[in-house]
């Protein structure tokens, strides 16, 4: 009965949400002020039947409800609670209800933070994203509503994927679709920019910092995504180039272009129209991801369950919304005006040239994507595109944005002498040839890759100081926009580092070991003292006891698994690793090596730097709350300029 | 005004590309075989005292290559079309039986010589046949799956056809159905016999 | 009991002998034991076919894995085609023939790096294209932009000395 309760609340909030997406809107045509206040009050109520919806479908998770098809396919008896609650998530139809509680959440945010927008702006963009709501809510509706009953109810319900019970589960999905939705909020911003035919600088201001939230939201979502898989998949791999992982880079390069042009936006008036477009953009690859991972286009190892008809339904929905959007934009931007006088060597232009970088890498990486479905459309053949291509072409093409870096920091708005640039940049460019230098003809094994990833982020580093002790040296308060700026170039410059050195300098070993066996690995010694069956809650593992020595001293006893869970035919390895601020130690169990002495396969690496790569992220995130702090961008006050 | 339009008109582009991907499965691996002569290959049969087949003993015959194993459940699927089709028509349809010995046959700790291999594989896989009809003129047994692999194989079952030069004509991945043998297969033989004489 | 030498009395007693030889036999016993337990041998038999074939299997696809590179994957047919590589390593065959041998076998499919051929030149080149039309655009744009602002036309002689006018009116409205 509750169950059927939730579903009549998704029916609700998908009228609440027609009525949202279209009152406000129609009410800032006719000039309707009462229309146009509905806006926010069916926000509020949208998500309040949705987050009914999403309790009762985790209330039945929690209380094992099994006659709920989503929930007996998704979780167990013997799951724990928090993986029970998480397992909401777990599927194609419960994730899309976090979709689109959160879509509904970051709705009543933009309700409740906007006093100081006019009235008809914010009936636009709860319009906006109401309309988005409707699209979603009737693709649960139509197609993968988690409500479906499944009579007789089993007894039991099938396992949640043994890789997915882990903390990692816990955060990693809600805080990427935090940021898919995030992006939301800045698409609606430039769509009801559009509708009301004034793109100005005011309009970016109010952008800025949903843009910067939604963005430190993705950031976190990835991260912690390239995290979980370097501890659970057993082989200490980060980033595999895999559609699903493409489908959140994608949008994250363009929300990172879109942070840089909105600043030129609102600071000079300029590139109004490429802004919109970028934040066009940016949701429209958020909807493409979408498309990818749950229509069976692209084969992924994050796929969800796949149906043809799931498919058509998001591609009809991504191509209203697109393509409506990209109407309207080539309607109204040609009206945008020039705003300031901008230089051929300016910060503006600058940043423009990031834009363009950032999005002919996303472009590159879309391609990389959707090459082996284009070649099969056009009846060419099969072919695969991995990470070597991603490798070779990705990362050249992210070199120049990261060495913008510094001049984009250093150079004046409007107008700057090249030459005078230069001499600017003469301390980090001097540091940045030494260190790479150093790093190719010095350490062992050093290459010219090495050397240029060093160089590269002695470029930043000492840049971002250069720019810190100039700024120190001048008067007055420095907003915390400037510390947010460089806390998140700095996060790069440090997952850049992290980058070259494991890649160049990480070390493995395959072994094969008997009790009491030894395996050497830089200057670290590992010894199996024992291995021993351990019980789970829901799995039977056989674990290792490895003891880490380094110089003599035992420093560590690592205890990789490998488990079998009871209601999964794979077997799931749990790596031991020992986190290190400059290396980390990982140890991997394998199978037991039939015939002769008892021995197990085991894979030991040595990683320098990787903890970097979430040390960088981190910081990164930390540079975006910094920048949504500084008041400057949260005012709503409006310029009158068109 | 024109530049304005572009983001629209590119993204019709890659909307049209994914509505045609959306027809297209993505798993599906076309064969580079077909059109070539079909790999030569020697493996011991069912009967331990007839000689090994070779494909080159088909030669003259237009005829179907039919992998498959005891521990392949989709095969079972497709046996019953199979055996009625052996009996229907005369095209000679070769088993090729593949890794039938599986890792969890093995006992614990002891290796297998490939002799003790082959005497299984004939046990399990006759056993197999017996009960559920042998439409096999004859079944090769690859046991490491190294021809397997010069085939192009990449699961279980997988349909060959191959014409009277030897060359592979078609491949069928997946289950047989019905369908696929009277629209694609049986045209395909009929040109086939009508061609080579 | 094993066959002692004859020696001399004092320091080749025979009962020291074998306690000696008791001794010696437990220590070499032990030792023995520990020394079983010593530097772990690597999994695979030739750690340098090991090595070229992480390389090459890390380009490569595994067929029946959603997507794995041939490295990783655990599938059975990815450790049979390992294994197939392997052996053409040890036969002496380059990175390249090895490639071309299974492409012969699986298609093009199997390979995660694709080749260069006019098939797959917008795959490669079409990115820097890109970026070069890129770089190119938004610099004419730029320039076009600021030839677009148009600069205020000279003042004429007549307009020139009303506006000293009224500039040395000082506060004269």
């Amino acid at each position: 009965m509750i169950v059927e309760l939730g579903h009549f609340a998704l029916i609700l909030a998908t009228c609440v949400a027609f009525i949202q997406g279209t009152l406000p809107l129609a009410g800032t045509l006719r000039d309707n002020r009462q229309w146009q206040n509905a806006a926010r009050p069916a926000a509020l109520l949208q998500f309040t039947l949705i987050a009914l919806a999403y309790g009762i479908l985790t209330y039945a998770a929690v209380t094992n409800d099994f006659s709920v098809r989503y929930i007996a396919g998704q979780s167990n008896l013997l799951l724990p609670l928090p993986y029970k609650i998480a397992s909401v998530w777990g599927g194609h139809e419960g994730s899309l209800l976090l979709w689109v509680l959160m879509l509904s959440g970051w709705t009543v945010a933009v309700a409740l933070f906007s006093d100081r927008l006019p009235l008809a702006m914010v009936a636009r963009v709860i319009s906006v994203l109401g309309l988005i709501a409707v699209g979603f809510l009737l693709f649960i509706l139509f197609t993968s509503s988690p409500f479906e009953r499944l009579l007789p109810a089993p007894a039991d319900g099938r396992d949640l994927n043994p890789l997915l019970q882990d903390p990692g589960l816990v955060i990693h999905p809600p805080m990427l679709y935090m940021g898919y939705v995030g992006f939301s909020v800045a698409f609606a911003f430039a769509v009801a920019a559009l509708l009301s035919g004034r793109m100005d600088a005011a309009w970016a201001r109010w952008s800025r910092p949903w843009t910067v939230v939604a963005w430190v939201f993705m950031t976190t979502g990835i991260a912690l995504g390239s995290w979980w898989a370097y501890y659970e998949l057993g082989w200490g791999g980060w980033w595999f180039w895999d559609p699903v992982e493409n489908a959140s880079l994608m949008p994250w390069l363009f929300g990172t272009a879109l942070i840089h042009a909105l600043m030129v936006t609102d600071k000079r008036g300029g590139f109004k129209a490429w802004s919109v477009l970028l934040a066009i953009g940016a949701f429209s690859l958020c909807l493409l991801g979408t498309f990818l991972v749950r229509s069976g286009v692209l084969t992924s190892v994050h796929a969800f369950a796949n149906d043809p008809k799931r498919g058509i339904f998001i591609l009809i929905l991504l191509a209203l919304v697109v393509g409506i959007s990209l109407m309207l934009f080539a309607w109204r931007a040609p009206k945008a005006t020039l705003g300031g006088d901008i230089g051929l060597v300016s910060r503006e232009s600058l940043l423009l040239t990031n834009s363009v970088l950032l999005v002919v890498a996303t472009a590159a990486v879309l391609l990389g994507t959707i090459y082996p479905l284009i070649i099969d459309a056009l009846n060419l053949g099969k072919l695969s595109v991995g990470a070597p291509y991603f490798n070779a072409v990705f990362v050249p093409l992210m070199v120049p944005v990261i060495f913008l870096m510094v001049p984009g920091g250093i150079a004046h708005w409007r107008e700057n002498r090249l030459r005078a640039l230069a001499y600017d940049m003469r301390i980090p460019a001097i540091a940045a040839i030494a260190t790479g230098a150093a790093v190719w003809l010095f350490t062992d094994r050093g290459t010219w890759l090495s050397g240029m990833g060093s160089a590269l982020a002695a470029w930043v580093v000492v840049g971002l100081c250069v720019q810190i002790i100039a700024r120190l040296q001048k008067p007055g308060r420095i907003a915390p926009s400037f510390w947010g700026m460089h806390l998140a170039h700095l996060g790069i410059a440090v997952i850049v580092v992290g980058i070259t050195f494991v890649k160049g300098y990480e070390e493995e070993r395959d072994v094969r070991m008997s009790i009491g066996d030894t395996v050497s690995l830089s200057n670290y010694r590992f010894q199996l003292t024992d291995v021993a069956i351990a019980d789970g809650p829901n799995y039977k593992a056989l674990r290792a006891s490895v003891e880490v020595s380094q110089d003599g001293r035992v420093i560590e006893v690592l205890e990789p698994e490998k488990r079998k869970y009871f209601s999964s035919a794979m077997p799931m390895t749990e790596a031991a690793i020992d986190y290190g601020w400059f290396r980390d130690l990982y140890v991997a169990l394998g199978d037991p090596i039939q015939g002769g002495a008892p021995q197990w396969s085991m894979r030991v690496y040595y990683k320098p730097f990787v903890s970097w790569l979430w040390g960088g992220s981190v910081l990164m995130v930390l540079g975006g709350l910094f920048s949504i702090s500084d008041r400057r961008y949260r005012k709503g006050s409006t310029p009158q300029t068109a | 005004m024109k530049k304005f339009l572009i983001p629209l008109g590119l993204f019709m582009v890659l909307i049209a590309f994914l509505a045609i991907g959306l027809t297209r499965d993505p798993k599906e691996i076309p064969s580079p075989l077909v059109g070539r002569v079909a790999p030569a290959f020697e493996l011991a049969t069912l009967d331990p005292a007839a000689p090994p087949f070779s494909p080159q003993r088909m030669r003259g015959h237009v005829w179907m290559l039919n992998v498959w194993a005891t521990w392949c459940v989709a095969c079972r699927q497709e046996h019953p079309l199979l055996v009625a089709f052996s009996r229907a028509n005369q095209l000679p349809i070769v088993g090729l039986n593949y890794k039938e010995v599986q890792v969890q046959d093995r006992p614990q700790g002891v290796a297998v010589d490939a002799e003790g291999q082959l005497a299984l594989a004939r046990q399990k896989g006759g056993t197999w046949l017996q009960r559920y009809g042998n439409p096999y003129v004859a079944t090769a047994f690859d046991l490491d799956g190294r021809v397997g692999i010069n085939y192009g194989v990449y699961g279980v079952p997988e349909t060959y056809l191959i014409d009277q030069a030897g060359v592979i004509r078609y491949k069928q991945i997946g289950v047989l159905t019905p369908e696929i043998l009277q629209d694609r297969i049986l045209p395909l033989v009929k040109q086939l016999t009508a061609a080579g004489g | 009991m094993h066959r002692t030498f004859t020696r001399p009395q004092g320091l080749f007693h025979p009962q020291l002998h074998r306690l000696l030889l008791g001794i010696s036999l437990a220590a070499s016993l032990l030792i023995c034991s520990l020394s079983t337990a010593g530097e772990a041998q690597p999994m695979a038999k030739d750690p340098q076919v090991e090595q070229r074939l992480n390389h090459i299997s890390e380009e490569l696809r595994c067929l029946v894995c959603q997507n794995e590179s041939l490295a990783s994957s655990r599938a059975e047919l990815a450790n049979d085609l390992r294994e197939e590589v392997r052996t053409l390593i040890v036969d002496g065959m380059d990175d390249a023939s090895i490639k071309t041998y299974l492409v012969d076998r699986y298609g093009d499919f199997v390979l995660y790096r694709p080749t260069v051929k006019p098939l797959t030149w917008i795959l490669w080149f079409g990115p820097f294209l890109a970026l070069v039309l890129g770089v190119a655009g938004m610099t004419l744009y730029l320039r076009a932009r600021r030839a677009a602002r148009v600069p205020a036309a000279p003042l004429t002689d007549t307009q020139r000395q009303k506006v000293n006018a009224i500039l040395n009116a000082g506060d004269a409205p």
